[in-house]
């Protein structure tokens, strides 16, 4: 008890987060920031709130993102070699933080669950002053999240999430998302896994029994069924399964041709390695080669599943090996501060931090609405995705989707995944009203 | 012994408790706790932990599937927000009762087995519970992204009473006090004060001392020709609903009801808070769900950042070395302080933190060998 | 027909880490009275015991390369297993085979930590109630977890199976089935016979050796059997010692099926617990039958054709047996009547 007072202390002088003091008399009204917008930075610093998993199944993919942020805040405050600062379109930062303001973090763990991870949000809104969230690793935390932001009045930067929901049904004024979806992932695949194994293809599909899965299998059913494939069946799986092999075998003798893994993180791992180990890679059906796809790839967890993905095609964000100037600038910063390149869940963090820190410079507010308005239509380039525009009416980045597929012959062992394709941003590119949902008003709270 | 006291102290008791409770905000500020969600945490979880120490602490019926009643609590709250009214009340009474249905129904079938095949059982439904909610009554309960609010939810009471939310997400609100927040806080408080006070009347109450003579021993209870069961059962029962109110205050200080709440590893929890604070004693499981909850929101959330501003006053080289190994325990590392803490806890002081604290009061006062002589005191420490 | 054959072939491998895990459980709970919710640990702890004698044997040589340079700007790095430099082309299949040489490593480590967690912990809680046992050993099971969490990180590590037992056996011809219908893979066949393997191997320890003897005689009365003047005590660490190792190798020989992290552990307490309750508490044979029971139950539960009656069934089937068995018969498909009944 003693030294927890001690480094609270410390904490206090340190980065003077606590905003007003909570024993003042406004306790008994709901909001102690009685100011223009909620948590305005007064003093000389500005505070975001990092949320990752730091705890479960995520661990690792959490820990990326906290390095990519630390990276983020590093290039704002003008620190290190300024990795994407320097290819980014945007030339407001001038690494002298944000507003002149000196950026300053605090994490916390979303332990992947919906529940813990809006208590950590709202500690570090209510308690330690962040004027900005971001992270996360899967999609429901990511639309706890920011329901949650958009009720406190702060901005949510989405971290690693993919279901369609995030910026379609559940989307939200004061929410924003770098990362791609189920549907782009289906609209980039389907004309590459056309080109790949023809126009006749009976695919199966196992799908993680949750809103995500069944997301990502409508989406690829949609796309292949366009090109004239059939679906076999569509077999739900409960998530963290471990073992597939129930769910695996009736695919041995059903006649289809493709398998289809809507699965992500662990189960991924564990049903593709699975599913390899059924012989399902090398086999011959209908007089054709059977298929694996992974709709939703990370290196990150590709590696978990070792020489398995060779040859297995899927879709992702963004990957190191990528030759761009943007790219290229991240992964030299990133590679020589820890030794290793950085995960798609590291590049979209990363982006995000910057594309936020970018727009309140340029907006001159950290208010909601201000820095909304800054998001809003931007255009940009330079951050390893080629152009890209964040839509105003989802808040949804658009962007070229990355086709990939496993290497055949790693060199090392971050290098498991080779670009098969870059699919054009105009090919997955989907109207807003396609998914649903109202955006409302800004929040600012206060 | 501690039966026979009399009411005044009772009465001091709950006073000093309520008082706490009032000063929460400003009492918990210097430990870095004093924030409207930490301490909305506190009241709920600690209603939580007060419901389920009616089963476990008295009657001594262990079971591992109370975060279900939790959830179910959560899920009804959500719904009555939805279909009649953002006013709180409505959504704690259906959380409370239909808790308590869930548990009475749970309950009716599990008591029909005793120790750990009871465990086994309640786990057994929370974990049916659990998978339903996560897949396939998706429609009722939204699944892995948890039931919200949407802004054309119907509200017919709000729409009969002439309440316009306008184009905003509604929040909770008491006749115009928001729920989020100190307010909120308060409301839960309230809870928990009322709560505490049911928990005292019933432990002092010729019930309460059925049911602590159900875990003395029952069957020599039921030669006696009692039957047992009725008395289990509504300790069942008044837990559960315990369970729901506390899922009921959760949805109403955030609006949102998720499936893992209801996962085993919820129930665990809820257990390890009763056992952790003192179970069968009236404040412990509210001084463990304190100390869990703290645990999970404060430790994680050291970072390297933090912990370097803390040893900032160690030369450069020793301020490295004191980050590296803190590092192990707190921020990504605090499961492993929970797990510790849990062995050191169950180890040393079996009667959980309240046996702590009354050791240190016997040791103040001069009093030694009180407790420590006979490892396994489980008279009540209250 | 061959989709069942198929799937009881699903349900022997599953059970069988079903089995052999429930094994040391109830062995522990039978001899010791202990619920030791620890037990999941030490099944990641062998999983692990394979993943550090692969790591070990894949340790390397760093050599760089100032011709080449990586993605980020340093010398690229050139590796070369020492085993290889070492031993050659017999270092190649050691570190082929490293996942069955893994044996060799789990059975005296897990053997010592069982031991070394007996003594050092479970002795002291023999007396007390249930609750602070699950408490203790659960606290013990996540300061293990973070543990290996802290050296081996959170994603999961692909253990391969060796180089022969990585393909298909056509199991189908074998039992009478039309060749190629029923494909089986090599290593879940191999996982399958090594589980009965080492449960036959339990059971004729307990049964035919006089050590096995009183293990069972302090199982079933074990205030008498002390009262002979029989150390039991010494015998039931010896015991916990074995369960460890049980649980170990089940977890060793499981990571080529499921690739090991550090959280598969606590995937499997709960299930296994499952299955020790329905078995019968402290029923050797129960638990055992049980493993494969629920194992075969809960893949044809995953069958399309009953999920699309029963949708969810797959999710819940166990604990939906689990709730049937201990309503209709409470003691379990073997336990004895009256056996930790309270």
């Amino acid at each position: 008890m003693k030294d927890m007072r001690i480094s609270r202390r410390g904490l206090l002088q340190g980065t003077a987060l606590l905003g007003a003091g909570l024993a003042t008399p406004t306790i008994f009204s709901s909001k102690a920031w009685a100011a223009g917008y909620t948590n305005e930075p007064k003093g000389g610093t500005v505070t975001l709130g990092f949320n990752v998993p730091q705890t479960g199944a995520y661990a690792d993919e959490g820990a990326d993102e906290l390095r990519a942020y630390q990276l983020a805040v590093d290039h704002i405050n003008g620190e290190g070699d300024g990795g994407m600062l320097n290819t980014f379109s945007s030339k407001a930062l001038g690494g002298n933080g944000i507003n002149g303001k000196k950026v300053v973090f605090v994490t916390g763990d979303t332990q992947t669950k919906s529940d813990a991870a809006r208590a950590s949000a709202k500690r570090m809104i209510e308690k330690d002053g962040a004027i900005m969230i971001t992270g996360g690793s899967s999609s429901g935390v990511a639309i706890a999240v920011q329901g949650l932001c958009q009720d406190a009045g702060v901005i949510f930067m989405a971290g690693l999430t993919h279901s369609n929901d995030t910026t379609g049904k559940d989307k939200r004024a004061n929410g924003f998302r770098h990362f791609f979806n189920t549907e782009m992932s289906g609209a980039a695949l389907g004309p590459v896994l056309k080109n790949a194994f023809g126009s006749d293809r009976t695919a199966y599909h196992l799908t993680a029994d949750y809103t995500w899965g069944w997301s990502q299998e409508g989406s690829i059913k949609k796309y292949t069924e366009q090109l004239g494939w059939q679906t076999k069946a569509a077999v739900r799986t409960p998530l963290g399964a471990g073992d597939f092999s129930q769910y695996i075998t009736p695919v041995l003798n059903s006649g289809a041709d493709v398998l289809v893994l809507n699965h992500y993180g662990r189960d991924m791992v564990n049903s593709l390695s699975q599913a390899v180990q059924f012989g399902l890679r090398d086999k011959q059906v209908n007089g054709k080669d059977f298929a694996i796809v992974v709709p939703l790839y990370s290196r990150l967890m590709a590696q978990g599943a070792g020489e398995n993905v060779k040859g297995i095609f899927g879709s992702t964000n963004w990957h190191w090996s990528l030759q761009d100037e943007g790219s290229k600038a991240f992964v030299k910063s990133f590679g020589q501060k820890y030794g290793f390149p950085p995960s798609q869940a590291a590049h979209t963090t990363y982006c995000q931090a910057l594309l936020y820190a970018d727009a309140c410079q340029r907006a001159g507010t950290f208010m909601p609405s201000g820095v909304g308005a800054a998001l809003e239509g931007f255009k940009f380039d330079g951050l390893g995705n080629g152009p890209t525009e964040y839509r105003a009416e989802d808040h949804q980045c658009f962007k070229d989707v990355l086709v990939v597929k496993g290497k055949e012959n790693p060199s090392s062992k971050f290098d498991v995944l080779e670009v098969v394709e870059v699919t054009p941003r105009a090919q997955v590119e989907y109207p807003a009203s396609l998914l649903g949902g109202e955006l409302g008003p800004y929040n600012n709270g206060a | 012994m501690s039966f026979f006291k009399t009411q005044p102290k009772d009465l001091i008791l709950l006073l000093c408790f309520a008082v706490v409770v009032l000063l929460a905000p400003i009492l918990f500020a210097p430990i870095g706790a004093g924030y409207p969600d930490l301490l909305q945490k506190f009241a709920i979880f600690g209603i939580f932990a007060l419901g389920f120490n009616i089963l476990f602490g008295l009657t001594g019926y262990l079971s591992f599937g109370h975060a279900a009643f939790l959830g179910v609590g959560s899920y009804s709250a959500v719904w009555t927000f939805k279909l009649l009214s953002m006013n709180p009340l409505p959504a704690i009474i259906f959380a409370t009762l239909v808790g308590g249905l869930f548990s009475a129904l749970i309950g009716f079938i599990s008591l029909r087995r005793t120790g750990i095949y009871f465990s086994i059982l309640t786990l057994a439904f929370a974990q049916m519970s659990y998978n339903m909610a996560y897949s396939v009554l998706t429609p009722i309960t939204n699944g892995e992204t948890g039931l919200q609010l949407v802004q054309s939810d119907p509200r017919v009471l709000d729409v009969a009473f002439g309440r316009d939310y306008g184009a905003v997400l509604p929040s909770s609100d008491l006749f115009g006090i928001g729920m989020t927040g100190y307010p909120g806080y308060y409301f839960c408080g309230f809870m928990l004060i009322l709560c505490f006070f049911l928990t005292l009347r019933i432990f002092r109450s010729p019930f309460g001392m059925m049911l602590r003579a159900v875990k003395s021993n029952q069957n020599r209870m039921n030669y006696t020709g009692l039957n047992t069961k009725p008395y289990a059962l509504a300790a069942f029962v008044i837990s559960g609903m315990y369970a729901g109110l506390a899922g009921g205050l959760l949805a109403v200080t955030d609006p949102l009801a998720g499936a893992e709440r209801m996962q085993w590893t919820a129930s665990g929890e809820v257990v390890l808070m009763t056992i952790l604070g003192g179970s069968g004693t009236l404040l412990g499981p509210v001084i463990g769900a304190g100390a869990i909850k703290y645990f999970e929101n404060i430790f994680s959330a050291f970072n390297d950042q933090i912990l370097a501003q803390v040893y900032s006053f160690l030369p450069e080289i020793l301020q490295q070395i004191m980050v590296a190994i803190s590092s192990l325990f707190v921020g990504e590392g605090w499961h492993l302080t929970l797990g510790a803490l849990f062995m050191i806890i169950v180890i040393f002081l079996p009667g959980g933190l309240m046996e702590g604290f009354k050791r240190l009061r016997n040791l103040i006062s001069g009093k030694f060998g009180g407790g420590n002589g006979s490892g396994r005191a489980t008279a009540p420490a209250e | 027909m061959d989709a069942i054959a198929l799937q009881v072939l699903n349900g022997l491998d599953k059970g069988g880490a079903y089995a052999l895990i429930a094994l040391g459980l109830t062995i522990i709970f039978g001899t010791l009275g202990v619920v030791n919710f620890a037990h999941g640990a030490l099944f990641m702890l062998g999983a692990f015991c394979a993943v550090s004698v692969k790591a070990l044997l894949s340790l390397e040589a760093v050599t760089l390369d100032p011709n080449k340079l990586t993605a980020w700007g340093t010398p690229m790095e050139i590796r070369v297993p020492y085993v290889e430099t070492w031993f050659g082309e017999f270092g190649a299949t050691l570190l082929n085979y490293s996942v069955p040489v893994s044996i060799l490593v789990a059975i005296p480590m897990m053997l010592i930590l069982g031991i070394a967690m007996e003594r050092g912990l479970i002795r002291f809680f023999y007396k007390r109630p249930h609750a602070e046992q699950i408490l203790v050993t659960f606290g013990l099971a996540i300061v293990l977890q973070e543990i290996i969490k802290g050296i081996f990180g959170a994603n999961p590590i692909p253990q391969p199976a060796p180089e022969v037992a990585k393909g298909m056996i056509d199991f189908g011809i074998l039992v009478g089935f039309d060749a190629g219908n029923v494909v089986y893979p090599a290593w879940r066949l191999i996982y399958f016979l090594f589980s009965v393997a080492i449960i036959g191997a339990v059971f004729s320890f307990l049964r035919f050796t006089s050590f096995g003897m009183v293990v069972r005689a302090g199982m079933a009365d074990r205030e008498t059997v002390g009262l002979l003047g029989i150390d039991i005590d010494r015998r039931f660490t010896i015991v916990f010692g074995i369960a460890a190792v049980v649980a170990g190798l089940a977890g060793a020989m499981y990571t080529p099926i499921l690739s090991p992290d550090y959280h598969m552990g606590m995937d499997f307490l709960v299930l296994s617990f499952v299955v020790v309750v329905v078995g019968g508490m402290g029923s050797l044979g129960g638990a055992v039958a049980a493993g494969f029971l629920l194992g075969i139950l809960q893949s044809f539960a995953s069958m399309n054709e009953v999920k699309n009656i029963l949708p969810g069934i797959d999710q819940i089937i166990i604990y939906l047996i689990a709730v049937v068995v201990l309503l209709v018969r409470p003691r379990g498909l073997m336990g004895r009547k009256g056996m930790m009944e309270h």
